[in-house]
């Protein structure tokens, strides 16, 4: 078997003695959907922080490509393929929807220290962020200033901006959270559409989203891994069913 | 923007305050009034410096409350060769942005790795060390400064101890730094900038290094700001330490935020107030600065975005 895409060895992070990544391990393969579930406040979003290096591991090992990430700065990562979206939304707020996909576009063309010409005018640049709106549906409000849009539509950009990098691994923290269920069914859509041609690290409490998309699915409950597998075998797993699911995947 | 069909009170303002500050020499020599002329230069030169100071502060969002330091380093960067009766302007004004090059990029390289009142704390202290440095050099004057016998000479090609002259050499700084000041804040560069100021963590997460961009911005401003005080060396004809200790830099401040930070031409409009106001106020009463606290209060509570705030609301309502 080659080299997992991203592998996750014995990770461990802890708030004040209390492990919210216990020895975690995962691998996530090239081009899979791979969902990580579980309760509040299992570790996911922690989890995710450590992969794009906003939290720095206690112990443990975060390899990508084959290289050794660990403690490598979020924008090293951002560079070599890797996108995070946020849970809670994190946008450029002052700036237009347009500057805000723009600026993930030229975050990777080249070097920014160009002091001249202008980058709204940069079609380059321009076209592309309007591609990238167009995709999540947004294309309408690009010269709104971001500060001024509706919930929902801060959680389209959110995922606009991960999207716009053309990373080759995309870690999503509950994209379709405070989404309105037309716009999440459209979110799920899009993410169907970039599947098996993008690898993604899913987290994602709809349970639905998750069977529809995700290859394999990890639980985690206090910041373990419980269970790995496909859709199937998570489904009828008896401790899954104890610790998360409940009724809900019935 | 360039074309007057479509200018709103913002403007207006910024190209009638350009014109008026280009013809002045004509009127003021009608009216044989130079110090009105002595005033203009004065506030020009000083909004060079709130423009440059404006580009860390209104579009980084970067505090620095050592902006004057680099007024001091260029005017000792035209006074101390002078000392030695160098006189070449292009190499005095080489040094004055050379050497505040570098200062900026050594003290930026620690200060940006510190946040909100840190990073204040820690830029007044950096500007308080070149303060207190060229008050220990009493070779070039110490504490009681330096006299600056002759102004920077430029080969014949001008020459700024012609009072015109000098005026229209600073004039035309002005309008080349805000020219650049624009150029810079819509090129990739000032996106990043602009970016970093509202959400450096998402700026991070997509992929920018932005302590380099910050570091490179905090520098260019720095640069700007020696050649203004490069010209005030050669206005005042003698430079104190003084004006670098960090009252001057809390003024710098002053103008910025009374004027809008973030804005452009602000900065001008602050500076300009600023000038004008401690000309008049100081002929009134000692306690001047009194009143521009009250004034800097009223501006922060009510016309957030300063006078430019202001101007850019009139034009919304027509
Ligand atoms: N910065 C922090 N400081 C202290 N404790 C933290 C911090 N971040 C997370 N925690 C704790 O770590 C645990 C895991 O939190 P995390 O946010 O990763 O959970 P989550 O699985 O993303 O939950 P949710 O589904 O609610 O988003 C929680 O107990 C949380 O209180
Ligand atoms: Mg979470």
């Amino acid at each position: 078997m080659t080299a997992a895409f991203l592998q996750i060895s014995n990770l461990y992070k802890s708030f004040g003695g209390v492990a919210a990544t216990d020895h975690v391990d995962l691998e996530v393969l090239e081009h899979e959907v791979h969902a990580v579930i579980g309760p509040n406040g299992a570790g996911k979003t922690t989890l995710i922080s450590q992969l794009a290096g906003e939290l720095e591991p206690d112990d443990g090992q975060v390899a990508f490509l084959g290289r050794d990430i660990t403690r490598l700065p979020p924008h090293a990562r951002a560079q070599l393929g890797l996108a995070r979206s946020f849970q809670i939304t994190s946008l450029m707020l002052d700036m237009t929807v347009r500057d805000n996909v723009a600026l993930a576009i030229q975050a990777h063309d080249g070097h920014s220290f160009r002091f001249w010409r202008d980058a709204r005018r940069d079609t380059a640049l321009t076209d592309r962020a309007m591609q990238a709106l167009a995709r999540v549906g947004l294309e309408g409000r690009a010269d709104t200033i971001a500060q001024q849009m509706s919930h929902g539509e801060h959680r389209q950009l959110e995922i606009a901006l991960a999207l716009a990098t053309d990373p080759k691994l995309l870690l999503l923290d509950e994209p379709m959270a405070g989404m309105g269920s037309e716009e999440a069914a459209r979110m799920v859509e899009i993410l169907r559409d970039l599947k098996g041609s993008k690898t993604m690290l899913l987290i994602e409490h709809d349970m639905d989203a998750v069977f529809a998309l995700a290859d394999r699915i990890t639980v985690l409950v206090y910041g373990k891994v419980i269970a790995t597998g496909k859709p199937d075998e998570i489904r009828a797993d008896e401790s899954v069913r104890r610790a998360y699911l409940g009724d809900e995947a019935g | 923007m360039l074309d007057p069909r479509l200018w709103q009170a913002r403007e207006w303002v910024t190209a009638l305050t350009l014109a008026a500050f280009g013809l002045a020499p004509v009127f003021t020599e009608l009216a044989s009034q130079p110090f009105i002329l002595d005033l203009i230069a004065r506030l020009m030169i000083l909004a060079i410096a709130a423009v440059s100071l404006n580009l860390i502060l209104g579009h980084g969002g970067m505090i620095s409350f050592g902006h004057a330091a680099y007024i001091g380093i260029g005017a000792y960067a035209v006074g101390i060769p002078a000392y030695y009766e160098i006189t070449n302007g292009f190499l005095q004004i080489a040094i004055a942005i050379g050497a505040s090059a570098v200062f900026a990029f050594f003290t930026g390289l620690i200060s940006l790795r510190t946040k909100g009142v840190y990073f204040i704390m820690i830029t007044m202290a950096f500007a308080q060390m070149v303060y207190f440095a060229f008050i220990s050099i009493e070779e070039y004057g110490g504490d009681d400064g330096l006299v600056i016998e002759t102004r920077s000479e430029f080969g014949g090609l001008f020459d700024i101890e012609d009072t015109t002259t000098f005026y229209y050499f600073t004039w035309v700084s002005l309008v080349a730094a805000l020219y650049l000041v624009r150029r810079i804040m819509r090129s990739r560069f000032g996106m990043v900038i602009e970016g970093a100021k509202g959400n450096e963590r998402r700026m991070q997460s997509i992929g920018f290094d932005t302590y380099k961009y910050r570091l490179t911005c905090y520098v260019i401003a720095g640069m700007i700001c020696g050649y203004a005080g490069a010209l005030l060396g050669n206005f005042t004809s003698f430079f104190s330490p003084e004006m670098m200790d960090w009252t001057h830099s809390g003024e710098l401040l002053f103008m910025v935020v009374l004027g809008g930070a973030g804005s452009l031409f602000g900065p001008v409009l602050g500076t300009a107030a600023f000038v004008l106001l401690e000309e008049f106020l100081s002929g009134i009463t000692i306690y001047w600065q009194a009143i521009f606290g009250v004034l800097l209060i009223l501006v922060v509570l009510f016309a957030p975005g300063g006078i430019d705030g202001f101007l850019g609301r009139l034009g919304r309502k027509r």
